[in-house]
């Protein structure tokens, strides 16, 4: 019988030079991807803290009462907010009114409905036109999109809606106006929401679907009572996502809005958002307090897409 | 039994299903079938209107001087070049070698907070990040690198990094996480240390889905505006290549040119938009297309 103990240890220890590069590289790697990492994290520390750091004077002339004040005046340094938070709820909200059906249409149509065959092709024009630059689709929305709707859709939509404030005939017939901007920015959050509420619809198993089906649901039915309830936490978190896009928006929304406070009760009429006031006067600002407004403004931004941002994580945890 | 013949039709409540499940898959068609005409209609025009004005000349002339006709928009072309290649140079090693620290190295909650803040960090409007780029590059001179207190491509393509260094890095620990745990294991046996494992085994593994990353990520960046808009804005007419100077680009060229109250600036943005679109639909259907097979490749030998 042969005892563990007789058997001659095996050779354990590698050459020494071996030992020592491992100990080295591996320390290196560490160290370099640790330093990358942390690079990362300070990226969004001093954006953050050069954004607080930025709108500090007008924090202190103006405190959190900048949010319900509607003046922008740089000649008198009178500044207030409101209407341009406004502006960006507006816009963003009614483009997630209007995108969200689409989308989750879109979703239905790839996942459940098309045949196979138009499948492929639709899905790919889709997710290819989330990619398409925001200046892109704002050179559209101001030479396409912006003329189509200020000369036959508002024109129709205020002779049948029109006893709505928010619909009411605009003065001039304007072409850059709030709602030339919510289709926009709609065109723009779409493509995004329904890419991803398509993966979600294919991802639900089919044997729930098969279930359904076999008990004498109707296809409308299954998706009503199987499909949307179970993927309804990720079709709010690709809701937000769009929203997350639409709300910070620059480029597009002042190509196309008229870029005009104070804000008008109809969508038919020019207006602003925080964003593209940003994009509009930072570069022209006549003073350093117009200057620390406008990062102000973007303060207001950050604090909203953050929230929407961290909303969305929610959600997703919350139904996953 | 006196049951009359059976009928196979619907009636009643029965019918009344079939006909509302009829009408929301017509509602479901049609409003595809809008959604996707109207995105399909924003590309055609592009691309027809584009086609248009596009020449030679555009491609490799310097704009004209005032009141003249003519010119191009060469020097936007050559700046976006450069603005992208730095921004690419900057963003891929820390975005990379952030992923690796997160999927390779780090314990888990460090990688959730890393995970979580890049996360914010894409969603930060990309205004904001101009904001941001011209209060640390441009309004203050930058004793480290020399350049400060003007525009310049180096501080716009600060900016367009900050915007792919998420993009990147997040897209790299998707396909970290693709390859196969057996593979490092494999290694580690065989008594391979860590960080030849991760050189030689992980990173080949993952490469090509680290290029499809970066490649998106390029695409992105080579169509955003809003970080350049006060970082590298100033431009003059000729073709640049100095990272001190502040260059010209092809964005913003069809953001000013749109608003410009001569026609032929809106048709050079039509020409420029062609340009960009055709540019940023080619990479990111390529790099989807190499995205589905390193998927594929991985997939398959898990």
């Amino acid at each position: 019988m042969l005892g563990a103990m007789d058997v001659p240890a095996p050779e354990l220890t590698l050459p020494r030079t071996r030992r020592l590069l491992d100990r080295a590289g591996d320390r290196a790697l560490a160290g370099l991807t640790a330093v990358a990492a942390l690079l990362s994290l300070l990226v969004v520390a001093a954006i953050v803290w050069r954004v607080v750091s930025g709108a500090w004077p007008a924090l202190r002339a103006f405190h959190l009462a900048f949010l319900w004040h509607s003046a922008w005046n740089p000649v008198t340094s009178q500044f207030g907010a409101r209407d341009l938070v406004i502006g960006t709820l507006v816009t963003s909200f009614g483009a997630l009114i209007l995108a969200t059906p689409l989308s989750i249409a879109i979703g239905l149509f790839l996942s459940e409905l098309a045949p196979p065959a138009i499948r492929g092709p639709i899905g790919t024009l889709v997710e290819m036109l989330a990619a398409v630059p925001s200046v892109v689709v704002g050179l559209w929305g101001i030479y396409v999109l912006a003329p189509f709707d200020a000369h036959h859709l508002q024109p129709f939509l205020s002779s049948v809606l029109g006893w709505v404030p928010l619909f009411a005939h605009g003065g001039d017939q304007a072409e850059s106006t709030v709602f030339s901007a919510i289709l926009v920015l709609t065109i723009m959050t779409v493509p995004i929401t329904s890419s991803v509420c398509r993966e979600l619809f294919a991802g639900v198993p089919h044997e729930l679907q098969e279930g359904a089906i076999a008990l004498g649901a109707t296809r409308w039915e299954t998706v009503r009572t199987i499909v949307l309830p179970s993927v309804r936490g990720g079709v709010v978190a690709a809701v937000i996502l769009g929203l997350g896009r639409a709300l910070g928006e620059a480029i597009a929304v002042t190509q196309v809005i008229g870029n005009f406070t104070p804000l008008k009760l109809s969508l038919f009429e020019p207006g602003d958002t925080l964003a593209s006031r940003i994009a509009n006067q930072y570069a022209g600002a006549v003073s350093d307090l117009q200057v620390s407004a406008l990062i102000y403004l973007g303060l207001i931004l950050l604090a909203i897409t953050f929230v929407s941002n961290l909303a969305a994580r929610r959600v997703v945890r919350r139904f996953a | 039994m006196t049951a009359g013949p059976l009928s196979l039709r619907a009636t009643g409540r029965g019918r009344r299903r079939l006909v509302v499940n009829r009408l929301a898959e017509a509602a479901a068609v049609a409003a595809a079938a809008v959604a996707v005409a109207i995105l399909g209609l924003l590309v055609w025009s592009v691309l027809r209107r584009g086609a248009g004005a596009l020449s030679v000349d555009l491609l490799t002339k310097p704009p004209a001087p005032f009141g003249q006709t003519g010119g191009g928009i060469a020097p936007a072309l050559a700046g976006s070049l450069l603005l992208v290649g730095l921004a690419a140079a900057m963003a891929v090693p820390v975005g990379v070698l952030t992923a690796i620290h997160v999927s390779e190295l780090a314990s888990r909650r460090l990688g959730e907070q890393v995970r979580l803040w890049l996360d914010v960090l894409n969603g930060f409007p990309s205004i904001v990040i101009g904001i941001f780029v011209f209060a640390l590059m441009v309004e203050v001179p930058l004793p480290l690198v020399g350049w400060g207190h003007h525009q310049s491509a180096l501080a716009g393509a600060f900016g367009l990094a900050v915007i792919m260094l998420p993009l990147v890095a997040r897209s790299t620990m998707e396909v970290l996480a693709l390859v196969p745990r057996e593979q490092r294991e494999a290694s580690y046996a065989l008594g391979v240390s860590r960080w030849q494992t991760v050189l030689r085994v992980v990173l080949p593994a993952a490469l090509g889905g680290i290029l499809t990353g970066t490649t998106l990520a390029v695409a992105r960046a080579a169509g955003e505006t809003a970080p350049l808009l006060f970082t590298c804005a100033l431009s003059g007419s000729f073709v640049d290549w100095n990272p001190a100077h502040s260059v010209a680009s092809v964005p913003l060229t069809i953001f000013t040119y749109s608003e410009a109250p001569d026609p032929q600036s809106h048709e050079q943005a039509w020409a420029a938009a062609f340009v960009l679109i055709a540019f940023v639909l080619v990479t990111s259907l390529t790099a989807r297309v190499l995205l589905d097979r390193s998927r594929r490749k991985l997939g398959g030998s898990r």
